[in-house]
């Protein structure tokens, strides 16, 4: 009469199909809201889903209804004190909480705004379109840990590939030996009872015919036993397991005079963010070192590098003595990967360019894994553009590029990935 | 005996406990309360398949569309956060009757959800009249199958995006695609293919009555010049599938299919505190009736009335939580009021109800299922009684007085008014605007007209420009909204596009 089902191994996720639609719908919004989030969020955290607020109105479907206003009586439940013909002062609300029922719970959530949680996947897929990353590289930056297979005992499944013979041969052995135990039992018996009576005279005929027909049957019955059999087969069995991490640091370097505006240090921070990523993925563990500087180079905190403003002239040698210094005392070679990101608006004091260039190709270019530079300025370059161009034609690593918006900052990393999958 | 009648004692449920449940609670409805149902199929979900079930409003399979999308966001984040609890049950009007259950409930919920799904939902779903006029339990999930096939092969062909805006065109009149007055046949899933097909091919060689250009004698073209359409269409979608001239046999197909889940719903809009008070009275009779015969333990009755009393827990209006009024209460006080008034009446219930007093409680309440909606029935059954358990009282909101008047309350004078007023608070008719087609001008621009008779001055929700954008990417001309006052004065409310330029 009932049929009771259990559905709960069927497909989860009917919905996804048209959560994705959802978000393409409402891409600009939410896209909108993901580089506000990302402002609002250190780059360290970069890997994590995200609240997205939307304003409701924007995704309402408007249907015909009643706005407020005209004639209703709506009735309520729990009256106290009210009798009849008693008048009390409109409500702040207006309307007296709308007509009841159904139609109520639709105005409910009119005026807050809509607020959901992007997973890591579309948050970042947000956050990537338009720095213009090629699809591979994105599949592979959103990707979690990297596993390895190691081998972890044995299993009753698996391809042929990972079969294990011995094992299996061993198990086909204990199998046959079980199996065939009842009719070898018997068969030694009726082999003994034969001899017994073979050996009396006279000898009694029939019941040797009989033996013999058993023993031979019995026989039969043990060859057919079967050799090997799927039940017997092993597998090796292998696991994933997280890669072995190794440790990484990532220097950030940050001019920080005036001419350096809040654009300009978010299109940084989109960069240092990216590379942070490419690092992620490589690294389990990963330092940060923040350098700001103008004229003398402080290491600092996020938000103090993101968020306070100085002025003054700039002098960029003083930022990399500092990284040299940290490189040295902190993140010795042998356990450390040293990366280290620098961005600037160009201004150098010029004869400060020549020092830079000494600095980096003595006290860092060595050590460093990888050494990438932008300048964000729609002007034309200056000494330190030049110096650092030097720098470029001898160091493989060291990558450099004039960026105007975010669509230029993949670029930068290009030489990097390639080296990475290489 | 009853050691040997026990269910279970534990909280965790098993599917042989399950089974037997719905054993149990089956006979005792049909046997001893004549519920009449279609056969159950009872489906355990996960609570994320709950919120999938949820996002495409119970719809077992849908078309894809972003709008559930967003449904589906929304009630997951409200789930993760805790501000909500998920329904134990959703039940589909369909035969067998499909109703889920969520793997996180007790044994003792399950119990309960049975009850109240599969035996009360279910004979609501069967008995009702407008259920029986309106919707088609056998055919539902072919139809849906159908839609959602018929929906992904339109995509393919002209591409997603275009499918899903006009989706949002029809979604938006999708109240307005009802038919009220007529009765259309059941149809499987064969014949509506079938069907559909003839449909294109028939359109396709059609001549629009829109595009008639043939020229006619002066003499006859006074009475040619007569309004179309010549009564005013209550059924938007209906007059833009069968009228609009721009569209694509496929567009007409999908406006046909909004409308007729439209019209599925259209029962369930009408009936909720009638469908929810009836499944909670029986889930709540029925718990009982397995109490009083053994088949569960006091444990398992004290859990079950806490869930069922906060289930019908009704907010009183000054509550920062209030929201109205609970259907499950107003349909429980009302339901179980009936059994009162014909077991024990009481004078006022001779004088109120007087051919129901004293009557077999099953055969009234049955009736009272079968013959009414929301709004009839509580016209009809609410009580005094009821009332004052309530302590219902009637505030009128008019914009023309500076404060709110206490129209009545729950005394002798004040009953009849109440019950008025509250009645009228479930008619769909007053809920919704009443918009209609009033005009094409099928000699001029082709602009369709819709007016709007508003009803006790109530005005539009301002988003009716929104909806008429809508519109007019159905109907592919002008679209005027205008408006009727009390003294028959028209007035142009709304335009799109908005008037010459644009």
């Amino acid at each position: 009469m009932a049929t009771l089902i259990d559905r709960r191994v069927d497909g989860k996720n009917k919905s996804t199909v048209n959560r994705q639609r959802f978000i393409r719908r409402f891409k600009n919004q939410i896209k909108k809201a993901v580089t506000e989030a990302m402002n609002g969020r250190s780059i360290t955290d970069i890997d994590n889903g995200e609240k997205i607020n939307i304003p409701a109105r924007d995704l309402s479907e408007p249907v015909f209804g009643h706005g407020p206003g005209g004639r209703r009586e709506a009735i309520h439940p729990g009256n106290k004190e009210f009798i009849k013909g008693d008048r009390v002062a409109r409500p702040q609300s207006g309307g007296g909480s709308g007509a009841g029922g159904g139609q109520a719970s639709n105005a409910g959530e009119g005026e807050d705004d809509f607020v959901f949680e992007l997973s890591r996947e579309e948050f970042l897929e947000l956050f990537f379109e338009d720095l213009e990353l090629p699809h591979l590289v994105r599949t592979q930056l959103a990707k979690m840990t990297e596993f390895k297979l190691v081998r972890a005992g044995f299993t009753s499944a698996g391809n042929p590939s990972n079969l294990d013979v011995v094992r299996s041969m061993r198990g086909a052995l204990a199998r046959r030996i079980a199996m065939a135990a009842p009719y070898t039992r018997r068969l030694r018996e009726a082999e003994a009872e034969l001899q017994q009576v073979l050996a009396e005279t006279p000898v009694d005929e029939p019941r040797a015919q009989a033996l013999i027909e058993e023993i031979d049957r019995l026989r039969a019955r043990v060859q057919a036993v079967p050799f090997i059999d799927t039940f017997d087969l092993r597998y090796v069995n292998r696991a994933k397991q997280p890669q072995p991490s190794t440790q990484a640091v990532m220097f950030c370097i940050m001019d920080v005079s005036g001419s350096m505006d809040r654009a300009r240090k978010d299109l940084a921070k989109r960069f240092f963010t990216l590379l942070y990523l490419f690092l992620k993925r490589n690294y389990e563990k990963i330092e940060v070192v923040f350098i700001r500087h103008h004229t003398v180079a402080k290491e600092v905190d996020e938000q103090e590098f993101f968020y306070s403003r100085e002025t003054g002239g700039t002098v960029v040698s003083s930022a990399l003595t500092l990284m040299g210094e940290i490189m040295t005392a902190r993140y010795p070679l042998s356990a450390w990967n040293i990366y280290a990101a620098q961005a600037s608006d160009g201004d150098n004091w010029h004869h400060d360019s020549p020092a830079c260039k000494e600095i980096l190709l003595k006290q860092i270019m060595p050590f460093v894994r990888y050494f990438s530079y932008i300048e964000i300025t729609p002007d034309r370059h200056q000494s330190l553009w030049e110096a650092y161009e030097e720098v470029r034609e001898s160091h493989p690593n060291f990558a450099m590029r004039q960026i105007d918006g975010p669509t230029d900052i993949y670029p930068v990393f290009r030489e990097l990935f390639k080296r990475r999958v290489s | 005996m009853t050691a040997s009648r026990l269910i279970s004692d534990s909280s965790e449920w098993t599917f042989p406990m399950l089974e037997r449940y719905n054993e149990v609670i089956g006979q005792i409805a049909a046997d001893e309360f004549k519920l009449d149902t279609y056969p159950n199929q009872i489906e355990i979900i996960t609570a994320e398949q709950m919120m999938d079930a949820y996002s495409s409003v119970g719809m077992p399979l849908g078309y894809k569309h972003w709008s559930y999308g967003k449904q589906f966001v929304l009630t997951e984040k409200n789930y993760r956060r805790g501000q909500m609890g998920l329904a134990y049950e959703i039940v589909i009007n369909s035969d067998p009757c499909i109703a889920y259950l969520m793997e996180e409930n007790t044994a003792m919920m399950q119990a309960l959800v049975i009850a109240h799904a599969a035996y009360g939902h279910n004979s609501f779903f069967k008995g009702n009249y407008l259920f029986r006029t309106w919707t088609s339990a056998d055919a539902i999930i072919d139809y849906l199958l159908f839609a959602r096939n018929y929906v992904a092969e339109c995509e393919e062909h002209y591409g997603e995006e275009t499918v899903e805006l006009f989706l949002d065109s029809c979604h938006a009149l999708m109240n307005y695609g009802v038919d009220r007055y007529k009765h259309p046949a059941p149809l499987s899933l064969s014949e509506e293919k079938q069907r559909q097909r003839e449909r294109e091919a028939y359109l396709q060689l059609q001549l629009n009555d829109l595009w008639r250009t043939v020229p006619v004698k002066p003499a006859e073209r006074v009475l040619l010049e007569a309004r179309f359409p010549p009564e005013p269409q209550e059924n938007l979608l209906y007059f833009i599938e069968k009228n609009a001239p721009l569209l694509e046999p496929w567009q007409r197909e999908i406006v046909r299919i909004v409308r007729k889940i439209g019209q599925y719903f259209y029962p369930q809009r009408q009936t909720q505190v009638m469908n929810e008070g009836w499944a909670t009275f029986w889930h709540y009779t029925l718990m009982n009736t397995l109490y009083d015969q053994g088949y569960v333990n006091d444990g398992f009755m004290i859990e079950f009335l806490q869930s069922h009393t906060s289930v019908i827990q009704q907010l009183p209006f000054d509550h920062p939580y209030y929201q109205g009024i609970n259907p499950y209460t107003l349909g429980f006080a009302m339901m179980s009021d009936i059994k009162r008034i014909c077991q024990q009446p009481t004078d006022e219930d001779r004088y109120w109800f007087p051919d129901m007093a004293g009557q077999d409680w099953l055969k009234q309440l049955d009736f009272a299922m079968r013959n009414f909606k929301d709004e009839s029935f509580i016209a009809q059954y609410l009580s005094p009684k009821v009332m004052r358990d309530l302590k219902l009282f009637a505030v009128l909101d008019d914009d023309t007085q500076d404060e709110l008047e206490i129209t009545a309350i729950h005394d002798d004078t004040g009953y009849r008014r109440l019950r008025l007023a509250l009645s009228d608070q479930y008619n769909l008719g007053s809920r919704e605007p009443n918009i209609q087609v009033w005009n094409v001008a099928h000699r001029k621009d082709r602009s369709l007209t819709l007016r709007h008779t508003p009803y006790n001055r109530r005005p539009l929700h301002d988003n009716y420009q929104e909806v008429l954008k809508h519109l007019h990417r159905l109907w592919g001309f002008a679209v005027r909204l205008e408006t009727v006052d009390e003294h028959g004065k028209v007035e142009l409310v709304g335009e799109c596009p908005s008037a010459r330029g644009s």
